[in-house]
């Protein structure tokens, strides 16, 4: 009986309600609560100007959960984002100290070394079945290890090209910044590459059932170890953009974001077991989570007070729509 | 098979783990300038000891097939918790213990609450309180400071008749008290059950639930000993965001290498303990052979590396593919 009428006003709802997730739909909810809350501490919160700005401070995080998201729509989590975010950034703030053509070569080089971080968690996850977990923890010391003898274990003194500096503060539009319109393009790439390719099929089939995909004909295993590459460059290149903003690298400017990019897509009701979700929903979360950060410090919350909010209220959205099925 | 045939597959890894940790640490001391002496052996044991009380913590979650990624966090919590309450008379000193010891018991049960009554997954569960954690540690402890109780630490910290490390002697007590009687109790067996195979755990009736969560807070319990020691060898407490991580990190090295099986219900904590010793004297080895310790993060996370790609060996007893996918 109340089955019915509530499934008689579900569809009296518009359609593209009924057919939203309705964690995506509380993510949004919460931002608006948020911009709510913030508005009551500062006038200046809602306006436009303060609003880019916070899209901006987004982008880099939306950057490296957009990789995230992909490894955790696998079932899988990445660990290594820390010190991939640090060695995209190190790397191509170092090859921009080698002459004209360092500096040309410094942000695909920077990417490019997070892709081979990306492509060692994938061997290990995907042909040596470690669990990734493990595996990227491994990855993420011995990276941490191979910039600590590479920097002499102090912030290295080599300073952000020009154009990683316009990628990141940059006006092409005048109004949007640049970083905006780079974490939209990859955004839209990832959209197109879960929805409209083989690709993106076969990432959700493996993160609902890997044995299922592979009897089906996907080679999985070459589908998470490049999910693993793309990852692992995405936050080099988050690691760039945010070396271009501060305009040099740091040392640990990575361990900022590995709770923040895991938090992003899983407040978006991407389900941390793997196979569902949405990039709607990692983009909800990504704002939401920035949006937190910014009322926090314009709350003047010390660190700790900001860590321990953070983690809170990971935990109560988690429980609110993040649990696992009762057993049995 | 005959009897110690069983008792030897069940007890290879940490058999395993024994030989390594013997073998690199005599390549440690021979080398070492001062050789096999008691001093040589009451500074590693009291480095070591600090990560054999995490990585012990660490199993009893990992036997469960979960993993507690706050473990760092909570050691770092209680280290800070200590650098205020274990100080004064004997009898405030002991309440303070009991405090620290306490907190730590808590943290671990409140991981636990959430990932057994609250069904999240354990990754993501024990990041976030480990955030949690870590902001508490930052408010006792903005910065570096504090005292701790000096006769007492250096009671722990020193030898017994001249020989003994007394961390060694506290290490084997809390096995003695809270591995053994946990290990095989029907808590205990829940745990590893749970670990094993929790569908068939649960139709045959273990109380799985109560066995996971008491895992999950005897975890607690445990780091909060080895945030104590360490409070007991720096005389101060520091709300370290680094350290923190890197005992996590740490801890998993060390129960790989002490021949715990990340996929859950195999291993034992006497296993993680050699392991954490092995995995520190392989990160001294660096010091005895003059290297630049700039080099020594990198050399443990090789090592990690290595120890957990070790598991891959596995596959190569794999005849259906198919099992590839768990």
């Amino acid at each position: 009986m109340s089955e019915t009428t509530v499934s008689g006003i579900a569809n009296r709802m518009p359609k593209f309600i009924r057919r939203a997730d309705p964690a995506v739909l509380t993510a949004f909810a919460c931002i608006v609560l948020l911009l709510f809350v913030g508005s009551l501490y500062s006038r200046s919160f809602l306006s436009p100007e303060y609003l880019l700005q916070q899209l901006k401070v987004a982008s880099f995080l939306g950057v490296i959960a957009t990789g995230m998201m992909l490894v955790i729509l696998l079932g899988q989590i990445d660990l290594s984002v820390p010190w991939s975010v640090a060695v995209g950034a190190m790397m191509a703030c170092a090859a921009a100290a080698y002459g004209p053509a360092g500096v040309a070569l410094a942000i695909p080089f920077g990417i490019f070394c997070g892709v081979l971080i990306g492509v060692v968690n994938g061997i290990g996850v995907a042909y040596l079945r470690i669990p990734s977990m493990i595996i990227t923890l491994a990855t993420n010391a011995v990276a941490q290890g191979l910039m600590v003898v590479y920097t002499g274990g102090f912030s290295p003194q080599d300073s952000a090209t020009g154009a990683m500096r316009y990628l990141a503060t940059g006006f092409a539009i005048p109004g949007l910044p640049n970083a905006v319109i780079i974490w939209a393009l990859i955004g839209a790439a990832m959209v197109f590459v879960l929805t409209r390719t083989g690709f993106g099929r076969a990432v959700y089939g493996i993160g609902n059932r890997e044995r299922a995909a592979y009897l089906s004909g996907i080679d999985t295993r070459r589908v998470v170890m490049i999910a693993f590459a793309v990852s692992g460059g995405l936050s080099a290149f988050g690691g760039v953009l945010l070396a271009g903003y501060a305009s040099k690298a740091a040392q640990s400017m990575g361990d900022a974001y590995l709770l923040p990019s895991i938090a992003a897509v899983v407040l978006g009701g991407t389900s941390i077991l793997g196979g569902r979700g949405s990039y709607l929903g990692t983009v909800a979360g990504v704002i939401l989570i920035t949006l937190l950060q910014s009322i926090l410090s314009v709350m003047q919350m010390p660190e700790a007070g900001r860590q321990i909010i953070y983690g809170v209220v990971i935990v109560a959205m988690l429980l609110l729509y993040g649990r696992a099925p009762a057993s049995r | 098979m005959k009897d110690w045939r069983y008792w030897l597959a069940e007890q290879r890894g940490t058999l395993l783990a024994f030989g390594i940790f013997i073998v690199m640490f005599v390549i440690y001391t021979s080398n070492h300038p001062a050789g096999f002496s008691a001093n040589v052996v009451q500074t590693a044991s009291n480095k070591g000891v600090l990560l054999a009380f995490v990585a012990m913590a660490q199993t009893l979650v990992v036997i469960t097939a979960g993993i507690d990624l706050s473990i760092g966090m909570i050691f770092t919590l209680t280290n800070c918790l200590a650098s205020w309450l274990v100080i004064g008379t004997g009898i405030e000193t002991a309440f303070g213990v009991i405090a620290v010891l306490g907190t730590g018991l808590l943290c671990g049960a409140i991981n636990g609450a959430i990932v057994i009554y609250g069904r999240l997954q354990p990754i993501v569960a024990t990041i976030a309180t480990g955030a949690v954690y870590f902001g508490i540690a930052l408010l006792l402890r903005p910065f570096p400071g504090g005292s701790v109780n000096e006769n007492l630490a250096d009671a722990l910290t020193g030898r017994l008749f001249g020989v003994v490390p007394a961390s060694l002697v506290v290490l084997l007590a809390v096995v003695l008290v809270v591995w053994v009687p946990f290990s095989r109790s029907v808590l205990g067996r829940a745990a590893y059950a749970a670990g094993s195979s929790e569908m068939a755990a649960y139709m045959s009736g273990v109380p799985i639930r109560r066995g996971k969560f008491a895992a999950y807070a005897l975890a607690g319990l445990l780091a909060s000993i080895g945030g104590l020691f360490l409070t007991f060898f720096t005389y101060t407490g520091d709300a370290a965001y680094a350290s923190g991580n890197a005992y996590t990190l740490f801890s998993i090295a060390a129960v790989v290498l002490g021949g715990v099986s990340l996929f859950g219900g195999k291993g034992s904590a006497i296993g993680a303990i050699f392991g954490a010793l092995a995995f520190r004297t392989i990160g001294d080895l660096l010091f005895v052979f003059d290297f630049d310790p700039l080099w020594q993060p990198l050399f443990q996370g090789v090592i990690l590396l290595i120890a957990v790609s070790l598991g891959a060996f596995a596959l190569f007893r794999v005849r259906n593919r198919l099992e590839w996918f768990l």
